[in-house]
């Protein structure tokens, strides 16, 4: 019996024993409880963030708080067209969001394919000297941020949210790592030799291989542009011009809170990115992996 | 002749540079957006300015360093910021390992279900999240009281409620002693699946010959467990472990959105990052944040050293 515990911890031993074992089937059902439990728990805030979107204050504020879906949808939908820009926020967040996608994309894979496959003077210490800069905290640089984007002009402009962090270290590594993986060098070689140019070679060979690199780098950086709070709390001050988070947040402040008309921007805000997610949840968790564990 | 051994050279000296064509990109952006700032922040971190591009700044030396060290507001925010780093980033990383474990055992069906519900909270938005999370944590009419009140019907649990003098029902955001758990439980939500999926991948880079060779000679389950798998995940273990002490240091969206700008009640969830925020944003000392943001810096870089230091991966499995 006790020989039977010990290689239950195994993985490939469990598959291999056919026959029925109480105590196995225990033991998996008890595996598999905290799973599901924190499934519920993973999934419970975005089934109460759409509920309370279609229940008036009154009912939210009641007890017991509700469970169901109720009919005040399109009353904290009007409420919140009412106080807020907010289609015009949405887009905001979507220009800015795509924009800092595309040029992070370009300003890395640019980055990553001239780290992978060259061999030039200088090299480790240039690519040593990018990897320190990831140490550096966000937080050092909130406030010459602002000060510089205010020399600029750019207070109240999209480009102040993608432009700065669109040659990203973080990116160009995770670039690089993935065209050094997927890319032959006598691929590139070749490519030289029947006379093409080393912008095409990049942009015709090594593009199109990278695509899935690409792919998992895009979606990086669109949600973490999606979710800049601070940035985009010190630089946009004007109504017209702020992102989802600062518009909710500028709901806040306000004499009555409207939770269900937070709850719509919020769902507004979060269900697009869920449903995309759910589309291509492997490709974004490999994606993310990538660096961290090959790195 | 002469015109091309010219012409070859020139396209040498092209060819020569082209692969720092391709690479100066990042260090030009990072000069401009990211070397100048900071050292205009040291630089400015000694002076006394309002932000306001035409008033002067004053040299004032060591005093916005001083004063941000003597100032009980930061003592304050820096102990709410360990705390919570602590509170919240422990659990994320203990569940984290528990369930790669669970997902790694080869009998889980559904796995990339649970992969990707789990790994659903990251791709929010925190300060949407943060406003449900603020509503579930209301008083008296969330549904975290909802439970807390149903519970305290439960002799059992109104023993355990009031045996740590716990009022039913609790002010979870509002009573001192219970937010930086609360606004915890929002971050643990969010980051536990995050570090679950490092964590498999990592088990997922273990070869098996290691677990046969362990069976062969005969090692008990928890021998396997510290002596193989735990070394084995190391470098996974300091990648994410470093990765949430640097980002534990620096939270600032959860409690602003959950607690205010305040840090609520008695500034008991008030962190760095909104001590660094009012100090220049609102209060309009951009000498004094400055100060704070390099003091900040430190901590961060210390804090990181001794996570990689303790976690160092050198002596893993040979």
């Amino acid at each position: 019996m006790k020989k039977v515990q010990t290689r239950l911890t195994l993985p490939h031993e469990i598959e291999v024993k056919q026959q029925i074992d109480y105590k196995k089937i225990g033991i998996k059902i008890l595996l598999y409880l905290p799973l599901l439990i924190w499934t519920v728990v993973t999934i419970y805030p975005f089934w109460y963030m759409v509920v309370l979107s279609t229940r008036s204050l009154a009912e939210i504020f009641a007890f017991p708080p509700p469970m169901w879906f109720g009919r005040a949808l399109a009353e904290n939908y009007r409420i919140l067209l009412d106080r807020l820009p907010f289609w015009r926020n949405v887009w905001n967040s979507v220009y800015i969001a795509v924009m800092a996608t595309i040029t992070t994309l370009f300003f890395c894979s640019v980055g990553g394919y001239g780290f992978a496959v060259y061999e030039f003077r200088g090299k480790k210490l240039m690519f040593n000297i990018m990897l320190a800069t990831m140490m550096i905290p966000a937080l050092l640089g909130i406030i010459p941020f602002f000060i510089m984007m205010s020399y600029f002009g750019w207070i109240n402009t999209p480009r102040a949210l993608y432009i700065p962090g669109a040659a990203s270290a973080y990116g160009i590594y995770l670039m690089r790592q993935y065209i050094t993986s997927s890319v032959p060098l006598a691929l590139v070689d070749a490519a030289r030799i029947d006379g093409c140019s080393e912008f095409a070679i990049y942009r015709r060979i090594v593009l199109p291989i990278i695509k899935p690199g690409l792919g998992a780098l895009g979606i990086i950086t669109f949600l973490g542009s999606w979710d800049n709070f601070m940035g985009a709390l010190v630089i946009l001050r004007e109504r017209m011009t702020y992102t989802i988070p600062v518009a909710l947040r500028s709901f806040q402040g306000q004499a009555q809170t409207d939770y269900g008309a937070i709850m719509v921007g919020a769902s507004i805000a979060v269900i697009p990115l869920v449903i995309v997610f759910l589309f291509m949840s492997k490709q974004l968790i490999a994606g993310l992996t990538y660096g961290a564990i090959k790195g | 002749m002469t015109e091309l051994t010219m012409k070859n050279r020139l396209r040498r000296c092209y060819n020569r540079m082209i692969p720092y064509f391709f690479v100066s990109p990042f260090f030009a952006f990072f000069l401009v957006f990211g070397a100048f700032p900071i050292f205009f922040a040291l630089y400015l971190s000694f002076h006394s300015w309002n932000g306001i591009a035409t008033s002067p700044m004053v040299y004032i030396g060591w005093e916005n360093y001083t004063y941000t060290l003597t100032d009980p507001m930061f003592w304050q925010a820096l102990k709410n910021t360990v705390v919570m780093a602590i509170v919240s980033g422990v659990p994320q990383h203990i569940l984290g390992l528990f369930f790669a474990f669970i997902l790694n055992l080869g009998f889980v069906r559904l796995k990339n279900f649970f992969k990707a519900t789990l790994f659903l909270p990251y791709i929010t938005s925190t300060v949407a999240v943060s406003m449900v999370f603020a509503i579930f944590y209301g008083y008296p009419f969330g549904f975290a009281n909802y439970l807390a009140v149903s519970l305290d019907k439960i002799p059992f649990f109104h023993a355990i409620f009031s045996l740590f003098n716990l009022e039913i029902p609790l002010k979870w955001l509002a009573s001192p002693p219970l937010m930086i758990p609360t606004i915890s439980t929002q971050i643990i939500w969010r980051w536990t699946g995050w570090n679950t999926i490092l964590y498999l991948a990592g088990l997922q880079t273990i070869p098996q010959e290691l677990y046969e060779a362990a069976r062969v000679d005969g090692a008990k389950w928890h021998q396997v467990f510290f002596k193989i798998t735990l070394p084995s995940l190391r470098p996974v273990m300091q990648f994410a472990i470093t990765m949430s002490v640097i980002g534990g240091l620096q939270i600032f969206n959860e409690p602003f959105i959950m607690v205010g700008k305040n840090g609520g009640t008695g500034r008991a969830a008030y962190t760095l990052a909104m001590y660094l925020y009012q100090t220049g944003f609102e209060w309009g000392y951009f000498g004094g944040a400055a100060a704070i943001s390099y003091i900040v810096f430190v901590l961060i870089f210390i804090a990181s050293m001794i996570s990689r230091r303790v976690l160092r991966s050198d002596e893993g499995v040979s």
